[in-house]
């Protein structure tokens, strides 16, 4: 409840000083809140497609990148010998941004969906490798060697300790990754392809439509914080779990 | 207590410890031989092995030579009827008192119902069945080591593997606690090796006492202390003359090594 009363004020301060720059800027290609908002309206049928595109999207990505990141980085972290093979190879992948593939990508794989969300799989493959790699390297022994005196094997020593152990980094990392997910998003929707929100704003853009433009970005901005309020709360679950 | 034989037996044990700082050796030419029933504590210096040792008798390291029987088969891994509780306890953060408890069933894969009623009656013999619910950081010290307590019981183990399971508890909360050791002991008859600092836990609860050399470990003297058992034990002369031979052990022990007693008990 205080969670959404900040929420509101955030957003009204935000109404406030968007309205106050439009004034002062006085530009067509900064259009005034009074008159962006009403046209939500008028767009949001035209616009759920896209939307809806643009989810899918990023949400499918995040889960393929996750779901091949995290076995391979739990593994990794908890063999000092893949480690050492694996190690010199991550340190020179993962600082690579992954949208400069974004040509290559469109060449290979065509306009539709398939080169978006490889692009934004990729980052979060790393991010979630690394991520998840350090933090099973750092489960405590004690856990570890009390579990196998139970007679645990492998299979055991994952599901009860090293991945809950690791489970608060994963989401923290999926968490802050999903602003570069969505900003990637964008790039690759703007540059390629007639779908979703990055298209829906390029589209206006060069419509020369400036407040359909910014009805685009307000849904894009949307998006982003509904993708990180979904992480926080998870997060936030989790460490209840563990604190508690 | 009934039974007879032997259930743990270490012969001309040595263990080395390789990493990237070298090899060093943890312990040299231990050998000893508990029975079924018996209640054992190993005393020593820090760093001179006793944690190695009950890694070693839980089947969780392997001797560099030498060899660890239990229960007249060479031990190559863990094996179900012996329970370990180390010195943090091993406990899950993220389980709760229940989960915690009931782990070693679930991981033998026992049925639900089973895992249930065994877990709830081990709770209720440590005093924790109205906090199955909550999780371990929601509990004292002291009934965070009876939930591991909880956990080792539920295995019905015969042989019960201790690391200072009571060196973070508060002196009053301790004898305490070592009362509950022995009545479980007496309830469940198994047999046990405890590890400790405390010369007065010694005297207490170990029936034969091994005071170790510090590094290299050997077993330097052995005390005997077979009126040991009551829970008024600690107010006879019995047991003060025990704790006395043990001090006096400790001290020839340090004074070979070239350290005060309470330096190397406590370093
Ligand atoms: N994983 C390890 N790698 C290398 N050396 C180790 C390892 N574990 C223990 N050692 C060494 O082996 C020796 C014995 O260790 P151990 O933990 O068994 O001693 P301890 O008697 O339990 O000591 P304390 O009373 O401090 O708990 C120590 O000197 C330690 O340095
Ligand atoms: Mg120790």
């Amino acid at each position: 409840m205080r969670r959404l009363l900040g929420y509101i004020g955030a957003l009204a301060a935000i109404l406030v000083f968007w309205e106050l720059a439009a004034l002062l800027i006085n530009s067509p290609a900064l259009p005034t809140p009074v008159a962006t908002i009403p046209l939500f309206g008028q767009y949001a049928l035209k616009l759920a497609p896209d939307f809806a595109i643009s989810l899918y999207r990023v949400v499918l990505a995040m889960l393929i990148g996750t779901a091949l990141a995290m076995p391979l980085g739990l593994v990794i972290g908890r063999s000092e010998r893949l480690n050492t093979f694996f190690a010199p190879l991550l340190y020179l992948l993962y600082p690579i941004p992954k949208i400069v593939f974004l040509p290559v990508l469109l060449i290979l794989l065509g306009l539709g969906d398939a080169p978006k969300v490889v692009l934004i799989a990729l980052t979060i493959f790393f991010q979630v490798l690394v991520t998840v790699r350090d933090a099973a390297r750092t489960v405590p022994e004690a856990a570890i060697i009390s579990i196998r005196s139970l007679g645990a094997h492998s299979f055991d020593v994952y599901r009860h300790v090293v991945v809950p152990a690791c489970l608060p980094e994963l989401i923290t990392a999926l968490r802050i990754s999903s602003g570069t997910a969505i900003a990637i998003l964008f790039f690759a929707e703007a540059i390629a392809g007639s779908t979703g929100l990055g298209y829906f704003i390029v589209d206006s853009w060069a419509m020369i439509n400036y407040p359909r433009m910014f009805v685009g970005i307000i849904a894009m901005a949307v998006l982003g914080v509904l993708l990180y309020e979904c992480f926080d709360l998870l997060e936030r679950r989790l460490l209840r779990q563990k604190a508690h | 207590m009934a039974a007879e034989g032997s259930i743990l037996t270490f012969q001309g044990l040595t263990l080395d410890y390789t990493s990237a700082a070298g090899s060093i050796t943890a312990l040299s030419g231990v050998g000893f031989d508990l029975q079924k029933g018996e209640p054992l504590v190993l005393i020593g210096p820090s760093g001179c092995g006793k944690t190695s040792t009950l890694l070693l008798a839980a089947g969780l390291l392997k001797p560099t030579s030498g060899s660890v029987m239990v229960d007249g088969a060479a031990i190559t891994r863990p094996r179900e009827a012996t329970a370990l509780i180390l010195q943090e306890y091993g406990l899950l953060p993220w389980k709760t008192v229940f989960e915690n408890a009931a782990l070693g069933l679930r991981i033998r894969r026992r049925a639900r119902a089973e895992i249930s009623e065994r877990t709830l009656a081990a709770l209720a013999e440590v005093g924790l069945a109205q906090f199955a619910k909550n999780y371990p950081d929601e509990l004292s010290g002291g009934m965070r080591q009876r939930l591991a307590l909880a956990r080792a019981l539920t295995l019905d183990a015969d042989l019960l593997l201790m690391d200072e399971p009571l060196s973070a508890l508060d002196a009053m909360l301790r004898e305490g606690m070592q009362d509950n050791l022995l009545k479980l002991w007496h309830a469940r008859g198994h047999a046990q090796v405890l590890v400790t600092h405390s010369v007065e836990e010694a005297a207490f609860l170990g029936r034969r006492i091994a005071v170790f050399s510090a590094r290299p470990g050997r077993i330097q003297a052995w005390v005997d202390n077979p009126a040991m058992g009551e829970l008024d034990f600690r107010s006879t002369a019995a047991y003060q003359d025990c704790c006395q031979e043990l001090r006096e052990a400790l001290r020839k022990q340090s004074q070979y090594e070239g350290v005060s007693q309470e330096e190397a008990l406590h370093a």
